[in-house]
């Protein structure tokens, strides 16, 4: 026992916030970005949209895949499934249904959702590279049943007629707010999602599953929250892509090179950060555009580029910042 | 007649899956990852064996005895020079090293050799055949590949079991660090496993194009043919994946029977199926490898 303790000198309560100054000018600006891009289609031409559109898509792509694999610790290569459920449902339902094809993207996300659900409890049998090669079975499945339907084109696919009616120059400019709209809507969502209980339950679960568990996270409820919200999202960059293009097709739209995409966005970005997806999508998007005329070999660079990554900077692009910038912050910070 | 036919087609195709789920599971065993681009790999076999017999003439058989050392040698390189790295980067970045490395391997074949759909020539053995009855007949090539893909498991499996470098491997597979701590080089010890994992898959993969048609894009369904041998069988026993592959092969066969386009979703079916109701697949072992 020692007398000193009660001479110890008050010491102030440590002041803990989230980010700081810098989560004020991310906020800033992304409310002037949308901004900006919510007015382009009165300055800017239909193919300027239609190609934004196509960027919109893979910084949905990139942030949904994010959740899984940097939140999550899910490794999907098999998201394509969702992505052509998505735009498969979006055709199926304006075109044979006759519903409102801005209405229809929302539900056919839900059906994205509705079929995840039941999924994860099969793949959720798989861990780590097994769940991804799983993941890739389960969409082959997919792929291989919606070849099957002639309702939906069978393995030539189907056109999306729900739009005719519209002048051109309207519908791009629609599916171009809508397709910002499911930006703004995903990433974030995914920012909310992050800095909620269930954000700190997959922080945990990323770092040590098993000790997460031990301190009573559950944590295949967590995953399968993760699963089904990563579904969904692909299910609307689906749905978005199929309204872009007007046509699907099993071949392309459940291609595994969409997995290869997000996960090339996500790594050169960065995995486990909010900021990193939306930066490499932006990166990609170029690479995809000054590489364009050397065919299969942007794929090649891509993938060496996304390689020299993963082992020489981990934490991609934006881990060039340190940590000390953090536009969208979901941790805390004492001091 | 024709059932008949279909079961015994798959059994004989099933020793080749096998054979490609060999490697894949030895790699996991030793050093618990997924490699990704191992299906791409069998393709680039096959595309290896079809230069030489193209350039040089030689005889697929006799293009094994050259491609086979040369996927050995690229699996040990692969190892040290990548995958090693990548084993040091947490969980995830083996998955995106591999699977980065199936991407560009495949694209790069595709730019290489088109998309077009090629065969490797095996001569007349491609068409003889032994007649067994009556609208049964078994040919001799899908046979030797069957009979190859058998010998290689249990050469695999020897060894494991009595080499000092196998035993090695089953310790690492145990516990990593205990086996390092009795002097274990791990880095070279699975720079050899990704070799032998290398050198079987070349063999299945020109042994695969020799049977049917392959182009570039094939390596995703043979990894995943392999991966579901490998479920199906239960993780972790070599004569377990054998057995998957060849229920693989003949619920393939069994499909592909019924209406051509179901073969391949037969296979898929029967391995959701066994994962739902039997997770630990057919024959679950606690064997390493």
């Amino acid at each position: 026992m020692t007398t000193t303790r009660t001479d110890r000198a008050p010491v102030a309560a440590p002041r803990v916030r989230r980010g700081g100054r810098t989560a004020w000018v991310g906020a800033g600006l992304a409310v002037v970005v949308v901004a900006v891009l919510g007015y382009l289609p009165f300055l800017t031409t239909r193919g300027t949209q239609v190609s934004l559109v196509g960027l919109f898509s893979l910084v949905v792509l990139g942030t949904m895949w994010n959740l899984l694999a940097g939140y999550g610790g899910m490794v999907s290569i098999g998201q394509q499934a969702y992505i052509g459920v998505g735009g498969y449902g979006l055709v199926y339902l304006a075109s044979t249904v006759g519903v409102d094809p801005f209405l229809a993207v929302p539900v056919a996300a839900v059906v994205c959702a509705l079929l995840a659900w039941p999924t994860s409890y099969l793949a959720f049998r798989l861990n780590g590279g097994y769940f991804a090669i799983g993941t890739w079975v389960i969409a082959e499945v997919v792929r291989l049943l919606v070849t099957q339907v002639d309702a939906l084109g069978a393995g030539s696919g189907a056109s999306l007629t729900g739009f005719a009616g519209i002048d051109p120059t309207y519908r791009i400019a629609y599916v171009y707010w809508m397709s910002l709209g499911i930006v703004v809507l995903v990433v974030g969502g995914v920012y909310l999602l992050m800095r909620s209980r269930l954000g700190l339950a997959l922080t945990a679960i990323r770092d040590e599953p098993t000790a997460a568990g031990s301190l009573g996270i559950g944590v295949t409820r967590a995953k399968r929250v993760v699963y089904v919200v990563a579904a969904a999202g692909c299910g609307l960059a689906g749905a978005m892509i199929v309204a872009n293009t007007l046509r699907v097709q099993p071949g392309s739209i459940f291609s595994v090179d969409y997995s290869a995409m997000m996960i090339f966005i996500v790594v050169i970005g960065g995995i486990g950060t909010i900021e990193g997806p939306v930066i490499g999508a932006l990166v990609f998007y170029a690479l995809q555009d000054t590489l364009a005329d050397l065919g299969n070999w942007y794929l090649v660079v891509v993938g060496v580029v996304a390689i020299a990554v993963t082992l020489l900077a981990p934490k991609g692009l934006w881990g060039l910042t340190r940590g000390r910038v953090d536009l969208f912050p979901t941790g805390y910070r004492v001091g | 007649m024709s059932w008949v036919n279909a079961v015994v087609q798959g059994i004989l195709l099933g020793g080749l899956y096998a054979l490609v789920a060999a490697g894949l599971s030895l790699v996991f065993g030793v050093m618990r990852i997924v490699n990704l681009a191992h299906g791409v790999l069998a393709v680039l076999a096959a595309f290896g064996a079809y230069v030489l017999g193209d350039t040089l003439g030689l005889h697929p058989f006799l293009a094994l005895l050259v491609v086979v050392p040369v996927m050995a040698a690229v699996g040990y390189g692969l190892q040290r020079g990548l995958l090693n790295r990548a084993l040091g980067g947490g969980e995830l970045a083996p998955l995106l090293v591999t699977f980065g490395l199936a991407i560009v391997l495949q694209n790069a074949l595709l730019e290489a050799f088109s998309a077009d759909s090629r065969r490797l020539d095996v001569g007349d053995l491609g068409t003889a055949s032994i007649r067994l009855g009556d609208g049964l007949a078994i040919g001799v090539f899908p046979l030797l590949a069957a009979v190859v893909g058998v010998l290689v498991i249990a050469a695999i499996g020897q060894f494991l079991a009595r080499t000092a470098t196998g035993r090695a491997m089953r310790a690492t597979s145990d516990d990593r660090d205990a086996a390092a701590l009795m002097g274990i080089d791990g880095r070279h010890l699975y720079a050899v496993a990704t070799a032998i994992a290398l050198a079987t898959v070349a063999i299945a993969g020109v042994f695969l194009g020799a049977r049917s048609t392959f182009d570039p894009s094939a390596g995703g369904t043979t990894l995943i043919f392999a991966f579901e041998a490998v479920v199906i069988g239960g993780l972790g026993s070599l004569w377990g994946t054998l057995l998957g592959g060849v229920v693989l092969g003949v619920a393939q066969a069994l499909g592909a029977a019924v209406d051509p386009a179901y073969g391949v979703l037969a296979g898929h079916v029967v391995f959701l199926v066994v994962l739902a109701t039997r997770p630990r697949g057919l024959l679950p072992s606690a064997v390493t490898a």
